[in-house]
């Protein structure tokens, strides 16, 4: 099960001396730095909703616009949350491509896109 | 409009199989799709009949808490972005094992892996085919569940067989495209009884009359939530199966490799996000629509929960937008049973047959591709007399949560140990797959859905139990085990994974 290797590499690729590479550690460090608070951040705020409605009826009742509760509009907020969010990535990694980039074309292999 | 839309469909998959020869465009539509295109399609594989029946449904009879499915939908791409996506496309071929087998004895756990995707898969599919035989039976008065059974699943195997990857894709597309223009036209006819004054549609729900089991009236508040989930547990279970096994459903994961790489599979989770976001938001407007300006009553008596949304099209606007929110429900479930079918094949041909039962070398060319045409006819068959045998009246909900659970607790702990835990082994990979697909199994038989009252397991869904037995099967295992896996194996996965370097391309023209 070989995959076909990048066109500009013939000899086998040295994986070793891409991961050594101080640009290799700080993209990945860069990734963490996003993708980790950014995970325990949407998974708390999600979880609020179903522990706030189960455990704290009383509050996510009250209503605040018309008849509106804050159950409803928190609910909606998850919509808002996860977009932004996405937004928030979508960004970061148009970033993480540009050091991606630089890093391969350093090791000689340019990305054809 | 049914038959224009299975006409459309089959030319389609016409011109697909005309174009597409060799395992790359069969399996992946060549890699070829774009990011928009993708997004719609994995849209289409995700709103399922389930979501745009279903959930308006629950909605129409209980308000709230129907809701709160929705959220958790979309709200669970945030773990596919942010996590999954694009490590699994720079490291894989054609499946989510490619990836775990890269440092791992492939073997086994090609094998866990597939029968964990076949498993998913097929309670899945199983589902759909249900939904759509009651749904069929309903819309076209004079045929039998049976017959929309087979029509529904002689239509996708024909899909999958002939077409491969590049005609589900383009199933799906237009599904979605249809799902979305029938949803805003509903939600804009519902909003238009109130004269878009949204204050107003949300006064109206506060007062909905309905009548209890025990034949008494009632009048709820449908902004209210707990209506009818009184056990919060069970919320916290259900969202963590949606939260975390939407990153492990095979038919998703599968969309990634039809890109040319990691950028547009971000690009696609994002059109994806902003599809389905819109659509479970205006489930809301037609779920709370046929709540008040129905009435649960209504709803009940009119073909029931699964009805609520074409029957509201039916008073709204008219025969022709009832038939036309019908054939869009019916191009739905055919659209995510292609999906399905597509994945459990590429599963089980490229998985099982080449890389287990072949030692990872073709035969003769072209030969993975023909056994995954013969596995696609041969899980449509088994589907279709599964769901002939289970009959009408099987609760399918749970074989949905079912799908969703084994991929939360199989599934995904090992994809994720499998990228950043450098310890991790074969051992585990296998252990972590079975075990998190046998718990979520027995723990769902034992679950009031099987059980009723007595049940052992108070939980609809096992998720809250079963995922974190997933992650502690597959740590033990790998701890359990002597086996160390190769360092320089996890240095190109991670090189891979994060750069895209090797990745597979685009085939050219």
């Amino acid at each position: 099960m070989k995959d076909p290797q990048p066109s500009a590499a013939d000899k086998p690729i040295d994986w070793h001396r891409i991961q050594r590479d101080p640009d290799f550690s700080a993209l990945v460090r860069s990734k963490a730095r996003l993708v980790i608070p950014a995970t325990v951040f949407f998974i708390v705020y999600y979880f609020a909703l179903p522990i706030g409605v189960g455990w704290f009826p009383e509050f996510m009742e009250k209503k605040i616009w018309g008849d509106m509760n804050i159950a409803y509009f928190f609910a909606l907020s998850q919509f808002l949350m996860a977009w932004v969010l996405a937004a928030i990535y979508v960004v970061a990694a148009s970033g993480w491509d540009r050091s991606e980039r630089t890093l391969l074309a350093k090791f000689g292999y340019t990305s054809k896109h | 409009m049914f038959l224009a839309f299975v006409a459309a469909t089959l030319v389609i998959t016409y011109f697909s199989a005309r174009k597409s020869s060799g395992a790359s465009a069969y399996f992946a539509a060549g890699r070829r799709i774009t990011g928009w295109q993708n997004g719609l399609a994995v849209a289409g594989d995700y709103m399922s009949a389930a979501s745009f029946l279903g959930i308006a449904g629950m909605i129409a009879m209980n308000g709230y808490d129907g809701f709160m499915y929705s959220v958790g939908f979309l709200v669970a791409y945030l773990t596919v972005l942010y996590i999954v996506a694009e490590p699994l496309r720079n490291s894989g071929k054609y499946t989510m094992a490619d990836m775990l087998a890269y440092r791992l004895s492939p073997k086994p756990v090609r094998a866990a892996a597939s029968l964990s995707t076949l498993t998913v898969s097929v309670f899945y599919m199983i589902a759909q085919m249900v939904g759509a035989g009651v749904l069929v039976r309903q819309l076209i008065p004079g045929i039998s569940y049976e017959a929309a059974v087979v029509g529904v699943g002689v239509l996708m195997v024909v899909y999958v067989v002939f077409g491969g990857m590049l005609a589900t894709t383009w199933v799906q597309i237009i599904k979605a495209v249809l799902l979305m223009s029938g949803s805003i036209f509903l939600s804009v006819l519902v909003l238009r009884e109130y004269q878009f004054d949204l204050g107003k549609f949300f006064t109206q729900l506060t007062a909905i009359e309905s009548t209890a089991p025990d034949g008494t009236k009632v009048v709820r508040n449908f902004l209210t939530p707990g209506l009818i989930f009184k056990n919060p547990w069970d919320q916290i279970s259900l969202g963590m199966a949606l939260l975390f096994g939407t990153a492990g459903l095979p038919h998703i994961l599968i969309r990634f490799y039809t890109v040319p790489d990691a950028k547009t599979a971000r690009s696609s989770v994002v059109w994806a996000m902003a599809i389905i976001g819109l659509f479970y938001i205006m489930t809301t407007f037609f779920g709370f629509g046929a709540a008040s300006l129905m009435g649960p009553d209504y709803v009940q008596a009119n073909g029931g929960t699964n009805m609520a949304a074409p029957e509201l099209a039916r008073k709204l606007g008219g025969e022709v937008f009832f038939a036309f929110i019908s054939a869009v429900a019916f191009a739905t479930i055919l659209a995510v049973v292609a999906g399905l079918t597509i994945s459990a094949s590429t599963s089980f041909a490229h998985d099982f047959f080449t890389n287990v039962i072949h030692h990872g070398k073709e035969h003769r060319p072209g030969q993975e591709v023909l056994v995954a045409r013969i596995a696609a006819f041969v899980v449509g068959a088994l589907a279709i007399v599964i769901a002939i045998i289970l009959g009408p009246s099987v609760n399918v909900a749970f074989l949905v949560g079912l799908a969703f659970a084994v991929a939360a607790s199989a599934n995904l702990p090992v994809m994720l140990f499998s990228i950043f835990w450098k310890r991790f082994n074969t051992n585990g990979a296998v252990v972590g797959l079975l075990v998190g697909l046998a718990s979520s199994i027995l723990l769902i038989l034992i679950s009031p859905d099987f059980m009723g009252e007595n049940a052992i397991f108070p939980l609809k869904n096992p998720a809250l139990l079963s995922i974190p037995i997933g992650f502690l099967a597959a740590i033990i295992g790998t701890l359990l085990s002597k086996e160390v896996p190769s360092e320089d194996k996890f240095v190109e996965l991670q090189v891979r994974a994060n750069t895209g370097l090797g990745a597979e391309k685009a085939t050219e023209h």
